[in-house]
This record gives structure tokens, sequence and C-alpha cells, in this order.
């Protein structure tokens, strides 16, 4: 494995080099255009300027811009313990430190992984993903993605998509000033205007092929990358089924585009999420069918069955992985599955589990009901009491009891450090998720696994004592 | 002369810098193996752990299955103490059987299957036995890829002179323990 992950860095500096040196060439075409060619030099400066200043953004925060821009929350165990287990399972398998895991509110079934320079990787799934997939499934989809971060993908493909955004900002930028600020160029001879209309065009040219040429780049690179992470997965979770069959439902329940955010984020995603536009040489990642084929064909879960099915379905001479790591072992046998039939009654309650979640990081308040109706708060009702829809009980919203310390600190203008108003406490009611406010109005959510005697709240920062039930 | 001196100090030192190169190699391998090693313990550990709270939770539904749950206790007492690889495999393999059997019995009592502590635990077991079968074949993965580097040229000079030597792979004597651990529910 090791000759294709060094492979995949070279191929990186060369795509990262690359993509400078057009976004030097546009900058400093544009600026020839605009002040005349003494200036070029200056307007590539400024082009580098601004490379150097996107690559060091995306070396050390693009895991947090990837993670921000589809605003996926941080999950912990408890929030998801199948999820977390899977995931622990395949990091354990591939040898690398347990990755952070994030959820995303989206229905669509998809995945992805991304790092910075440092601290651990992470890997974000969508609640449509959590949903429809069996463990199985799960666990071929997690081992996809921990191949990509064990390749070291990751951090390549989350530079490079910030990239392949800046050339086409700075395209965007060009194309701009050219057609608002055209009026300010610089009166010249009637042959410096000639040379002027040239470099004009050329800039126009340039502003438009630089995007077009930067996404080839990178997704002609990102696609092999693909194939890797799925032999990775099927090495790892030595169950090339559950992957196949997990490609099959994500790409069956994609809705197709959903605003910009997404199409630049479409190369870190298990499957394309926008699949009615991928096709042919821009597709960052191979047509799905054929992936799935592939994974099918497999006879064992090895590297070796992996080269084998390739070529049987591409029909290609080329090989996919490299002979160093085809020569390091033979075929691999696979683990036999949990083939466990999704029963109508297990998806209804996968279904609700997931809700759960997501309502739970959106900070909704549970009340449960005796007539058996969960009543969900939202977080910007300020009322004490909430009605039951179905029955009509009246429910007290559960608030942590005690005297609320910074209005007291408030009160007598003391300092924060030094308030010691009555302790806040909560007792608990039973030892299921349960959820309460706190006296400056955050909610505040207990887990089944829950143990502690004391839990800080994240909105104010006290200190509020949880009586066991 | 000092031209002469002068080519055979690089030599040395480039000598020097490609064998220490060779040596942290070997280094980084051998702990990765260590490392894999002590993966499988934590997870043995771990099921270690799981299984008072599985049979606490198992009694207070089926309480008069005292023999299973006896037997399954006993079984957990057996490998916490046994020593050595060849002891510990036995043990663990006798607690997978005993595991089974309570999972067996367990089918009998749908109050028990529906209840949300059981289930947990069930998965808690299910991902033990997974990262056993994981972590197993990760360190066998490690030792491959340390046992070729020490005895492929040039880095055998290296590995023989500070004394790196093969380590032995986990193999299970039992066809039905090296199968892919499996609990059925």
């Amino acid at each position: 494995m090791w000759e294709a992950i060094r492979a995949n860095r070279r191929r990186s500096r060369l795509l990262i080099g690359l993509m400078g040196s057009l976004l030097v060439g546009v900058g400093a075409v544009a600026a020839a255009a605009l002040a005349g060619p003494e200036m070029a030099w200056a307007g590539g400066l400024v082009a580098l300027g601004i490379w150097g200043i996107l690559l060091a953004l995306a070396l050390f925060k693009g895991d947090e811009l990837a993670l921000m821009a589809t605003r996926a929350r941080r999950l912990r165990k408890e929030d998801a313990p199948q999820l977390w287990n899977i995931t622990e399972e395949m990091a354990i398998a591939a040898g690398l430190p347990m990755p952070r895991l994030y959820l995303i509110d989206d229905d669509a079934p998809n995945a992805f992984a991304t790092a910075s320079r440092k601290g651990p990787a992470a890997v974000a799934v969508t609640a449509g993903l959590l949903r429809r997939l069996t463990r199985d499934e799960l666990q071929g989809v997690i081992a996809h993605e921990i191949g990509h971060i064990r390749n070291k993908d990751v951090q390549f493909m989350t530079i490079a998509l910030v990239m392949v955004g800046s050339i086409a900002l700075v395209s965007d930028m060009a194309l701009y000033i050219l057609w608002f600020g055209g009026g300010r160029r610089r009166g010249g001879g009637k042959s410096g205007g000639q040379a002027q209309i040239l470099l004009l065009a050329l800039t126009v040219l340039a502003a438009i092929l630089a995007p077009v040429f930067a996404r080839l780049l990178y997704f002609a690179c990102s696609r092999q990358r693909e194939y890797l992470a799925d032999a990775s997965a099927a090495r790892f979770s030595r169950y090339p089924a559950g992957l196949a069959s997990a490609l099959e439902k994500i790409s069956r329940n994609q809705t197709g585009s959903r605003g910009r955010q997404m199409r630049a984020m479409a190369p870190l995603y298990i499957v394309n999420p926008l699949a009615a536009s991928a096709a042919g040489l821009f597709s960052s990642h191979p047509p799905t069918r054929r992936r799935v084929e592939i994974l099918r064909a497999m006879g064992g879960a090895g590297w070796v069955d992996y080269e084998k099915a390739y070529g049987q379905v591409v029909g290609d001479r080329t090989p996919c992985l490299d002979k160093e790591t085809l020569a390091s072992e033979g075929s691999i046998s696979t683990r036999q599955g949990q083939v466990i039939p999704a029963a109508e009654a297990d998806a209804t309650r996968r279904k609700r589990e997931v809700t759960d979640l997501l309502d739970r990081m959106a900070h909704f308040l549970l009340v449960p009901c005796l007539c058996g109706v969960r009543i969900k708060v939202p977080p910007a009702f300020k009322g004490d009491q909430v009605k039951c829809p179905r029955c009509g009980r009246d429910h007290v919203i559960p608030t942590a009891q005690g005297e609320p310390a910074a209005t007291e600190a408030a009160a007598t203008g003391s300092s924060p450090a030094s308030r010691a108003g009555a302790p806040m406490s909560y007792r608990r009611k039973g030892n299921s998720w349960e959820s309460f406010r706190c006296s400056c109005g955050r909610t505040l959510q207990l887990s089944p696994a829950f143990e502690a005697r004391r839990l800080r709240c994240k909105g104010c920062g006290q200190s509020i004592e949880i009586q066991p039930a | 002369m000092v031209l002469v001196l002068g080519i055979l100090l690089a030599l040395m030192v480039g000598v020097a810098l490609w064998a220490m190169g060779i040596y942290n190699g070997l280094v980084a391998l051998r702990n990765q193996v260590k490392n894999a090693w002590s993966q499988i313990d934590v997870q043995l550990k771990r099921r270690h752990d799981l299984i008072p709270n599985l049979v606490q939770t198992v009694k207070g539904y089926a309480g008069h299955e005292r023999e299973t749950l006896e037997s399954v206790i006993a079984a957990r007492a057996r490998a916490v103490s046994a020593q050595g690889v060849q002891e510990q495999s036995q043990a663990e393999q006798g607690l997978s059987g005993a595991l089974g059997r309570l999972m067996l019995v367990v089918e009998q009592y749908p109050d028990l299957k529906a209840n949300q502590n059981f289930l947990s635990l069930q998965e808690e077991l299910t991902s033990t036995e997974n990262r056993i079968g994981f972590a197993r074949q990760h360190y066998n993965d490690s030792v491959m890829t340390y046992n070729t580097r020490i005895q492929k040229f040039p880095d055998n000079l290296v590995a023989g002179n500070f004394s790196f030597t093969t380590e032995n792979f986990f193999e299970l004597q039992d066809e039905a323990v090296r199968e892919a651990p499996k609990v059925s529910f």
C-alpha cells in the first residue's frame, strides 16, 4: 500500500504547484491587461500572495472550513453509539487513531472525511445515511472514509478543494474588473491599444479557462483515489458486499444538486451528490455502478482480489494498484456478513432515533407525556409550561432548581469569580435521555451513560449538580 | 592526502546516516507491532468488563437460567486469570462458547430483547468481538511488514547488528475461533 500513498503524495504536490502557477498566470495576464504589460509582475505577485494565504488556510484550517460549510455538528459516543463503535472498529483495522465524528443534518445519504495538518482526521456522515444503512453497510462506508484517511487523500482533497474554489474566485474577480473597470485603462498610442486588446482577449480566455482546467486536473486525480479507497474499505472490513450495497442505497437516494456549496464539496463525498451532472471528464467519482460491480466481483477481501475484480469489470490492462502492494500478500477470505433483513418496524425506529439525535443537537427540549407523545420544545420557547397537543395535559418544563448565580452576582455587583449563589441542581427522572433548562435558558441534555455528579452549562458556564433519580 | 581523508570521512558519515535511517525505520515498525499487540489486549479486557453488566441485565428477566449465567461467569473468571498466549486464547474460546449459549437462551425472552439496556450491551458486545478480530488482523499485518523488512537486503545488515528478531503471528488453534468472531443474537 505504501507505493500508492507515496504516489498520492507526489501527485498532490504536483497538482498544488500546477494550480499555483495557474493562479499566478491569471493574475499576471489580468494585471497586464488592466495596467499595461510592465505591471504584469505585480499582478503575479498579488496572485502568489493570495495563493500562499489560501494554502496556509487550507493546510491548517481546511477541515474546519469543510465541516463549517456543511454545518456539521460534532458527535459524542453517547449520541450515536453504533456509529462510534463502527468507526473505532475500522480505525483499529487500519491502525489509525480514532477520528472525530460529525453529523450533517441532511436527508440525502452521504459521507466524507477531512483532515488538517495536525490533530486527528474527521469523518462526517449525513442523518440520511445513519437512517438508511444497516450496520454492515455503515461499516463499509466508514471503512471507505478511513481508507481515504489512511491513503493520505483527505489532506490533499481539502487543499485542492480550497484551491479550485480560489481559482474560480480570482477568475471571477478578473472578469468583473474587466467588465466594469474597462474604462479606466490608461490611454496609449495606437499600437499600445492593439496590444491591450490582445491582452484583454487573453485575460478573458484565461479567466474562463482557468477554473475549467483546475477542475479537470483535480477530478482526474480524485477518481483513482476512489478506487483505492474502495479497495482499502474491502481490505479493512473484510466484507466488500457491505460497501457495495451501501453504495447502491446511497446513489439511489441522491436527490441531486443542492446549492453552490454542494458543488464545491462534491469531490469530498463518498458518492457524488450531484449525480445528474456527473459524467465524463468532469466527474470527481468513477461511476457508482462500476464501483459496485467491482466490489461484487471480488472473490476475497485482499488487495489481490480487488485488482482481479477491477481487471474483470473495467477490462483494462493498466493495473489499479501497484506491484509492491499486490506482491505483499495473497487473497484474504471475506468474513461472514450478518444478514439482517431491515424490518419495517426497525426502519421506523431508526428514523425516530436519528430525528431525536438531530433535535437534541439543535437544543430541543424533549418532554415525554403520559399519553405517549414526546413533546419537542424548540429552544426559542420561553414559557414555563407546555400543553400536550394530543391529550391536553400541562407539563412544567424541567428546569434546574436553585438560585441562578448570575443574577445574584449582578445584584450584589460582585465579580463573576467570587459569586456564591445557591448551587443549581437538577434531579434526574430516570436513566434514559433527559433534557432540562438551565437558568440562562440553555437546554442541557443528559445521556443514559451520564454518571458524573456535576454538569457545566455550555451557555453560562455554571456548574449544575445532577442528583440521581 | 587531505582530500582522501576528507572523502573517507564523508563516506563514513554517509554510511552512518544511512544506517541510522534504516534503524529508525525498523524501530518505528517494531513499535507498531507492539502497539498492535496491546490493542488486542485492550479489547479482550473490554469484553471481560462488559460481561458482569450483561449478566446483571439478563438476570432481571431470566433469573432462573442460573446454570447458563453461572457458566458465563466462570468462563469470564478463567479468562481474566489466564496467563500466556496459549492459555489466554483457550480461555477466551471458552468464554465465546458460554456467551453463545447465553444468547441462545435470551432468544426465548422477547421482553429482554426489547430492553434498551440490553440492546446497547448487545451492540457493545458485537463491537468488541469485531474489534478483537480487526485488532488481530492489524497485528498480523504489522508483523508481516516488519518481518519482511528485517529479512530483506540491506535492512537485514542493520537488523542483524541490533538484534531485531522476527515476531510471531497471532494464530488461533481452533478453526471456529479463527473464523470471523461471530456472536449471533
